[in-house]
C-alpha cells in the first residue's frame, strides 16, 4: 500500500509531513515552505485551524499579525496564509498510525493509505480531561460536557446543550467557558473550584464577578445528579459539608492533556510529567525523524506561543535535512528532582552541542502555587539557580545555556533549592 | 413482515417477550428462528437499558458456576451456541484465556476445589499454574501473586454487538419490536394474554418474562404472585485507556467468594483495559450511579494487582445492576396452564448464558405442546462491527469521514445506526451501536459535528440551535 486511495488526493511521498492543522502545524508548514522544503499537513478535522477555530472570543493574533483577532478569525487568516504559501493541507485525513520509516498510515473518506516522508511533525495538541478521567461520581446523564465540546456546539454549529449549567475547574480555559456560555445566551449557575486560589491569572476572577457567576473556592465536585439529563452537582466545601447546586449541564474544564495516542502506539518516550513526548533542545522525540511541537510539548500555552514552537521546529528540520543537527543519542537528561513542586521540565533532553537556534530556554511548571529559589543541579553542582513566584497554570522559563556549557553525561535535577 | 415498530396492535403474536435485554433478545432469536411470531416489548427507548447496560463482557464457560446447577447448564450451552454462530453473525472474540490468581495463602489454598470444580462443569482443560509460572505468561503482574490456574477458553466477547444482533437476526425472521411500551396489566383468558402496555393492547398465546431488574415486579401485575425477589446489585467499574492493553494477555480472575465472582482485570474488546465490578447490594433498580471513592478504590486494586496501570488514565466509568435474587440459581420458571414463562434472577452470567437460556426456554416451550414451523430460509444478518479486532468501516472507501477520532467511527457508521428497525434514539443507543464518544476524550472532539448529524433523530436533542437574542430554534 503506497501512495492515497483514489480520490484522496495523498502523494505518495513528501519532505515533511506535520500532523495537525492548528496554530503549531500551519506556522511550521509556512516555514518550512519559505525554507523551500516541501510540508504537507494532515488534519483529521474537516477544517483547518486548530481548536482557535471554535475559540469565538479575543485574543489570538498578536505575535502572528501584529493585531487582535477572534479566534475563528485568526484560524482563517493561518489556513489562508499556509494556502497562499503553497502549502498542501489535506483535512478529515486521520493518522491511524506513525511507523519507522518514518511512514504514516492514514484514514480517509477514500479509505486507508500510507505516506512516506523524511520528517515527520507531529502537532497534535491538547484535550481537556474528561469526567470519567477526573473519577467523578454520580450519574452518567447527557449534558456533562468539555470546554472545547461546548465551543463547537456554540461557535460551529450554533447550537447550546443546556441553559444553566456548573462550571469545573478555574484556569483560563473556564473563564473562555464562561464567555462561550454568555455568547449563547447561557447563564452558568457556579464556578467550582477544588483549591483556594483561581488557578488562572487574577483578572480571570474578576471576569466571574462582571458576568455574575459565582465562585466557589475549596469546594469539590462529588457527584453528577440526574439519570437521562443532569439535574445538578452534589459538592463538598472545606468544612467537609454536602450539598446540591441545581444545574441543568456540567462543564468540566481544564486540565489539559497531550493528544499522545499515536505517539504511544509508535513508542515514541513519553514524559509523565508534562504528558506529551520526550524531546531534545531540537524538538526532537526519541525518533530522530521525529518532531513535536506546540500544546502537545506540554500543557497548555497560547496559541501564538504553540504557532511560535511551529515556526521554531521548521527550523530544526531544515537543519536536521541537512543533516546540521548533532546525534540523536543526547545523554543528558533534564527531570524534575524526585517528589518536587515542578510537574515538569521541557525538554527532557540535551545534547551537549551548541546549535544556533535550538531552544533557548526549557519550559517549566510548578503543581502549586509557590515562591523560592529554583535550581538545576548535576552530581552535586549547581548549574543554574534563579529566584521564581509561580502557580500552576504560569510559565516559567530556565536558560539552557549554563546547563549545555557545563553539563555532563547523567541526569539534570530541577527542583526549588529546600528541595536538594 | 419485518416489521420495526406495531404501535398497539391488533396482530396477535404467538410470543411475546417482555424485555430487551441480552436475554430477551437472544429469546426473540431462537423463537423467531422456530417459526414463532414474536412480538418484544421493551419499557425503554432503546435495548439493553437495564441490567445488560453494564458488564464485564466475558464469554465465561462455567469453570465456577455451581455444579448441576441450571446456571451451568445454560452457560455451557450458551458458550456452545455462541462460538456456532458468531462467524455468520459476524461476532467478535479474543481468545485471551484466563487466569485465576491467589494473592494470599487463604486464597490459594481453595485453588484446588476449584479446579475440582472446573472439572466437574465439564470444564476439564483448566490447568494449576504455580506463581513463576504465572509471571511468565504474564509479566506485568505483581510478584505477589501466589499462585492460580489457566482456564484456556474463557473470552472476550463484545456484549453489545451480540445482543443487538440477536434481535435484529430475530426482526429480519419476522419478529416485531416494541419499544418505549411498558407492560401495565395483563390477562389471560384460558387460550390467550392479552397485555396492556403504555402503547396499547398486545395479544399473544405465551408471555415469556424477561424483565431483569422488574422480573418480580412483571410476575406480580401478570400472575398476582412471583416467585423470587429480585435484590439488585450494583457493579462499578473503571475503563483503562487503550494503550494499557499491552499490560496483559488474560484475563485475571480473583478467587471467587460465595457472593461474587470478584474483581477482574481483563481486556475488553474494543481493546481498552477493564477493572471491576464490585458488588453493592441496594433497594434501588434504577440508580447505578458511580462513586468517586469507589472508583478510585477500584483504579488502586487494579494498579496494585497489575502496577503498570499506574502509568494510564482512566478513559470511562459505569455501573451496572444485576437483578440477584436470594437463590443462588437462575430462577426459571413455567406455568403450562397460563402459558407463562419467568426468565428472572439470570444475575451476572446472562451475556455468556443467553442463548443457552433461550434454548432451555424453548425446551419449557414445547413442552407446553405447542409447535411451529421453522422458516425455510433463514436470514443471518451482520451489524457493523465495533471491535478492534474487526475491519471497521474507517479503512473502507465511502466511509464519508471518521466523526469519532478516539474510536475511528465513521459517518456513515453513525447513520446507519440512526436508521433501520433498531434505529438508536439517544445518545447511550448511538454510544452502543457505533462507540461513539466513548473513547479518552469523550466527546472533546466530535461532540459538535455529533449533534448536527443527530439532529432530529433523538428523542431529546444534544443541543438546540438558538439565536442571538437567546431563543431557541426548533428545527
Amino acid at each position: 500500500m503506497t501512495g492515497g486511495p483514489e480520490g484522496a488526493g495523498l502523494p505518495a511521498g513528501c519532505d515533511v509531513a506535520i500532523v495537525g492543522a492548528g496554530p503549531a502545524g500551519l506556522g511550521a508548514a509556512v516555514r518550512l515552505k519559505a525554507l523551500g522544503i516541501d510540508a504537507v499537513v494532515l488534519d483529521r478535522e474537516a477544517e483547518a485551524g486548530g481548536i482557535p477555530r471554535h475559540c469565538g472570543h479575543y485574543p489570538f493574533g498578536m505575535r502572528e499579525f501584529h493585531r487582535v483577532l477572534k479566534g475563528p478569525d485568526y484560524a482563517r487568516r493561518l489556513v489562508e496564509e499556509a494556502q497562499a504559501a503553497g502549502v498542501r493541507l489535506f483535512p478529515q485525513t486521520t493518522v491511524v498510525a506513525l511507523e519507522k520509516g518514518p511512514r504514516l498510515i492514514v484514514a480517509t473518506p477514500a479509505g486507508k493509505a500510507a505516506l512516506q516522508a523524511k520528517r515527520v511533525l507531529l502537532a497534535t495538541g491538547v484535550r481537556e480531561r474528561s469526567r470519567a478521567g477526573r473519577l467523578v461520581g454520580g450519574n452518567r446523564p447527557f449534558g456533562v460536557i468539555s470546554t472545547g465540546a461546548l465551543q463547537q456546539l456554540v461557535y460551529l454549529k450554533g447550537a447550546r446543550p443546556f441553559l444553566r449549567p456548573v462550571i469545573v475547574g478555574s484556569e483560563l480555559v473556564s473563564f473562555s467557558a464562561i464567555l462561550t456560555c454568555r455568547h449563547a445566551g447561557i447563564q452558568p449557575v457556579a464556578m467550582v473550584e477544588a483549591n483556594d486560589r483561581v488557578t488562572a491569572w487574577w483578572f480571570a476572577a474578576g471576569l466571574a464577578r462582571l458576568t455574575a457567576v459565582p465562585l466557589h473556592m475549596k469546594t469539590k465536585v462529588m457527584r453528577v445528579l440526574g439519570r437521562d439529563l443532569v439535574e445538578g452537582v452534589e459538592v463538598r466545601d472545606a468544612a467537609g459539608r454536602e450539598r446540591s447546586i441545581e444545574a441543568d449541564g456540567v462543564i468540566f474544564t481544564g486540565q489539559f492533556l497531550p493528544e499522545v495516542p499515536l505517539l504511544r502506539a509508535a513508542g515514541l518516550v513519553l514524559d509523565p510529567g508534562s504528558g506529551g513526548p520526550a524531546v531534545d533542545q531540537f524538538g526532537r522525540c526519541s525518533d530522530p525523524a521525529v518532531f513535536a511541537a506546540g500544546n502537545l510539548l506540554r500543557p497548555v500555552e497560547t496559541a501564538g506561543w504553540s504557532w511560535r514552537e511551529g515556526v521554531f521546529a521548521a527550523g530544526m528540520i531544515a537543519r536536521s535535512l541537512a543533516g546540521h543537527l548533532p546525534d540523536a543519542a543526547a545523554n543528558v537528561q533534564i527531570r524534575p528532582r524526585d517528589g518536587s513542586a515542578i510537574r515538569f521540565v521541557m525538554p527532557q533532553r540535551l545534547a551537549l552541542s551548541v546549535v544556533e537556534g535550538a531552544m533557548a530556554s526549557a519550559q517549566i511548571r510548578v503543581t502549586r502555587p509557590l515562591r523560592g529559589t529554583l535550581v538545576a543541579r548535576q552530581n552535586g553542582k549547581t548549574l543554574w539557580s534563579g529566584r521564581i513566584a509561580s502557580r500552576p497554570e504560569r510559565r516559567l522559563l530556565l536558560p539552557l545555556q549554563p546547563l549545555v556549557a557545563q553539563a555532563v553525561a547523567g541526569t539534570i535535577e530541577v527542583g526549588l533549592s529546600d528541595e536538594f | 413482515m419485518a416489521s420495526g415498530e406495531p404501535s398497539g396492535t391488533a396482530e396477535s403474536y404467538d410470543v411475546a417477550v417482555i424485555g430487551a435485554g441480552v436475554v430477551g433478545c437472544a429469546i426473540a432469536r431462537r423463537f423467531a428462528l422456530e417459526g414463532a411470531r414474536v412480538i418484544v416489548i421493551e419499557k425503554a427507548a432503546d435495548i439493553l437499558d437495564g441490567a445488560s447496560k453494564g458488564n464485564s463482557g466475558i464469554l465465561h464457560t462455567g469453570f465456577d458456576a455451581p455444579v448441576g446447577s441450571l446456571e451451568q447448564r445454560c452457560i455451557a450451552e450458551g458458550y456452545r451456541e455462541y462460538l456456532e454462530i458468531r462467524e455468520r453473525l459476524d461476532l467478535p472474540i479474543l481468545k485471551t484465556g484466563a487466569l485465576v490468581l491467589a494473592w494470599s495463602d487463604e486464597q490459594a489454598a481453595r485453588l484446588p476445589a476449584l479446579i475440582d470444580k472446573a472439572h466437574a462443569n465439564g470444564v476439564d482443560d483448566v490447568e494449576p499454574l504455580s506463581a513463576a509460572e504465572i509471571l511468565a505468561r504474564e509479566p506485568g503482574l505483581s510478584d505477589r501473586v501466589r499462585g492460580g490456574f489457566h482456564v484456556p477458553r474463557e473470552y472476550v466477547m463484545d456484549p453489545w454487538t451480540a445482543p443487538y444482533s440477536y434481535l435484529l437476526q430475530a426482526i429480519e425472521n419476522g419478529a416485531s419490536f416494541l419499544r418505549r411500551a411498558e407492560v401495565l396489566d395483563g390477562a389471560f383468558d384460558g387460550e390467550a394474554w392479552t397485555l396492556e402496555t403504555s402503547r396499547g393492547p398486545v395479544k399473544t398465546g405465551t408471555v415469556i418474562n424477561a424483565a431483569g431488574l422488574y422480573g418480580d415486579r412483571v410476575d406480580q401485575s401478570l400472575l398476582k404472585t412471583t416467585s423470587y425477589v429480585i435484590r439488585p446489585r450494583k457493579g462499578q467499574f473503571v475503563v483503562f485507556d487503550k494503550a494499557a492493553s499491552e499490560l496483559l494477555s488474560a484475563i485475571l480472575l480473583p478467587v471467587p467468594t460465595e457472593a461474587t465472582k470478584g474483581i477482574v482485570i481483563c481486556k475488553t474488546s474494543y481493546g481498552n483495559v477493564l477493572v471491576g465490578p464490585t458488588a453493592e447490594e441496594q433497594d434501588s433498580r434504577d440508580d447505578a450511579s458511580v462513586d468517586g471513592d469507589t472508583l478510585a478504590a477500584l483504579r488502586a486494586h487494579g494498579i496494585e494487582m497489575l502496577p503498570g496501570l499506574a502509568a494510564f488514565d482512566v478513559t470511562a466509568t459505569y455501573a451496572g445492576l444485576r437483578p440477584a435474587t436470594a437463590d443462588k440459581d437462575y430462577q426459571i420458571n413455567d406455568d403450562g396452564a397460563r402459558r407463562y414463562i419467568s426468565v428472572g434472577g439470570i444475575r451476572s452470567t446472562g451475556l455468556s448464558a443467553a442463548l443457552g437460556i433461550a434454548m432451555h426456554v424453548f425446551g419449557l416451550y414445547t413442552a407446553f405442546g405447542l409447535r411451529h414451523r421453522p422458516p425455510s430460509d433463514l436470514r443471518w444478518p451482520r451489524v457493523s462491527p465495533i471491535s478492534e479486532s474487526q475491519e471497521r468501516a474507517w479503512s473502507q472507501p465511502g466511509n464519508d469521514g471518521i466523526v469519532c477520532h478516539c474510536e475511528l467511527v465513521t459517518r456513515r457508521e453513525i447513520e446507519a445506526a440512526l436508521c433501520g428497525p433498531l434505529a438508536a434514539a439517544s445518545l447511550a443507543a448511538l454510544k452502543r451501536r457505533t462507540r461513539v464518544t466513548m473513547g479518552r476524550c469523550q466527546g472533546f472532539y466530535c461532540l459538535g459535528e455529533l449533534a448536527e448529524i443527530t439532529a432530529g433523530r433523538f428523542d431529546t436533542p444534544l443541543a438546540t440551535a438558538y439565536d442571538r437574542r437567546g431563543y431557541d430554534r426548533r428545527t
